[in-house]
């Protein structure tokens, strides 16, 4: 199982091809959408390749909860990734 | 008429088979180069066309990566073409920046076919790995109005953001429309064109299934030769033209370089075939007759034309019997140019990029060569450009550009220059 600083760089890589952002900045207390230049369109992109990435299952009704980097994080080891 | 608004083409941008902006690609028209190439991707091997004209700059290598692959390849070659135009007229920034109200800017950015890689590189996605990794961009890319919609967000466009659809005659339909949103009052300034990007083994097949393509395999550069004798359908293009319209007063008033003037615009339908040209050319004749009505000028004094001219044996020929029919004895003095030999067909790019050609041909007051025509059809009887470029001489000038489309639909545009 990947440590959450694992996961977190995974995340941040993601996050840097799909909005441009440098994955640097891609920190836990970072919100997708007021820091990283995320839309709704690109944080579903985002949701996508972390399943494929981590292995896990996102429902979209869990989407919504995932406010910051540390949010996800969260979700993606409790789900096992 | 004589209080209605004059409007003037301040504004040039292109990205073609030919060049990856406007002033190359008109080098390229002047010297007659052609951008057909044979294609080299794995599934063109077995396709009966194996050519088309791919543009000359990729647009991944202009545009920033993340607003690229946010695009359609057809709305890439839109933003690319729009940014030159509007720089191209003076403007920096967008429209509260560059000095231009929101309120008083349109966009129309014309498409044939829309979205079409990116409709079927997701459905490719969807049948290989199911739903949930066809993109949640799909729609936002494939619409044929992201283009325009696009463009419009960039300048901050709200006078309105439009995309006629009227196959190969989109984009002149697009000048047109842009036209009419400045002499109705909607709109100041309107940023107009088309683009297509639909080099794909999908169109590709089923354009020479109609036996619509050139399937001069062996001789790419060859291939789209419009007038000649040996002519066997057209090669099909990529790419994107707009320009920037203004109204006179406007472009006046903030001290604009003219190109020349948007004259006038003629529209029909032919309501005859969906795929065929009318070999009477009742409608094309119509559109051209109305585009110079509308412009105010007599047949006399079309000194241009930059015709739709594809390269289709039946096409070319109705064409020219309708110009012919329509200039009568004048048709003598029209040089007849298409760009088609050297673009291929831009389908809702090409009346964009032809009425690009016909506004230089004025400003530069020369008209570029049709060519690959090694034995001109006799049947066609016109002034075609062939060889080098042809001076258009001193004083007043005007040309047409036509533009007809599958579904019979014609557009044809006067343009003018002192």
């Amino acid at each position: 199982m990947a440590s959450t600083d694992e996961i977190r760089r995974e995340l941040a890589e993601i996050v840097n091809e799909i909005a441009g952002v440098p994955a640097a900045d891609v920190q836990l207390d970072k919100s997708f959408t007021d820091d990283l230049d995320l839309d709704s369109l690109g944080m579903v992109e985002v949701v996508v390749a972390a399943e494929e990435k981590f292995g896990v299952k996102i429902p979209d009704d869990e989407v919504k909860n995932l406010t910051t980097v540390g949010d996800a994080v969260a979700y993606i080891e409790r789900a096992g990734g | 008429m004589t209080d209605r608004r004059s409007v003037v083409v301040t504004g040039l941008g292109a990205t073609t088979p030919v060049g990856g902006d406007v002033a190359s690609t008109w080098q390229a028209f002047l010297a007659g180069r052609s951008g057909v190439r044979l294609l080299t991707e794995d599934w063109a091997v077995d396709l009966p066309v194996r050519i088309a004209a791919r543009v000359a700059v990729e647009p991944t290598d202009v545009l920033p990566r993340v607003q690229a692959r946010r695009l359609d390849r057809s709305g890439q070659f839109a933003i690319i073409a729009a940014r030159e135009a509007w720089t191209d007229a003076g403007f920096e920034g967008p429209a509260p920046e560059a000095g231009v109200d929101p309120e008083r800017l349109g966009v129309v950015c014309a498409s044939g076919i829309g979205g079409v890689t990116t409709l079927l590189a997701n459905y490719d996605e969807l049948l290989a790995h199911g739903p949930r990794k066809v993109s949640p961009l799909a729609i936002p890319m494939l619409m044929p109005n992201s283009p325009a919609a696009h463009v419009g967000m960039e300048v901050v466009a709200k006078a309105g953001v439009h995309t006629p659809v009227s196959a190969c005659a989109s984009g002149a339909e697009g000048l047109s429309y842009g036209l009419e949103m400045i002499r109705s009052g909607r709109a100041d300034v309107v940023l107009a064109g088309g683009t297509e990007a639909a080099i794909h083994p999908l169109p590709l097949a089923a354009f020479a299934n109609m036996m619509a393509l050139s399937k001069r395999n062996d001789e790419p550069e060859r291939a789209s030769r419009p007038y000649d004798k040996g002519r066997d359908g057209f090669v099909l293009g990529e790419g994107a033209g707009m320009v920037v319209l203004e109204s006179a007063e406007h472009a006046a008033a903030r001290g604009a370089r003219v190109y020349a003037e948007l004259a006038g615009a003629g529209i029909s339908a032919d309501s005859h075939h969906i795929a065929q040209p009318d070999p009477v050319g009742t409608g094309a004749i119509k559109a051209m007759h109305d585009a110079m009505t509308d412009a105010g000028l007599e047949p006399s004094a079309v000194t241009h034309l930059n015709a739709h001219a594809t390269s289709t044996p039946a096409g070319d020929l109705a064409e020219a019997v309708a110009i012919r029919t329509t200039f009568g004895t004048a048709a003598e003095r029209v040089t007849v140019t298409s760009t088609k030999s050297m673009t291929g067909h831009l389908l809702g790019g090409a009346g964009a990029i032809e009425s690009i050609a016909a506004v230089l041909a004025l400003y530069e007051r020369v008209a570029p060569p049709t060519i690959n025509v090694d034995d001109l059809d006799d049947e066609i009887a016109l002034d075609v450009v062939t060889g080098q470029p042809r001076p258009l001489g001193d004083g007043p000038l005007a040309a047409l550009n036509n533009s007809f489309g599958f579904g019979g639909h014609n557009v044809a545009l006067a343009f003018r220059r002192s």
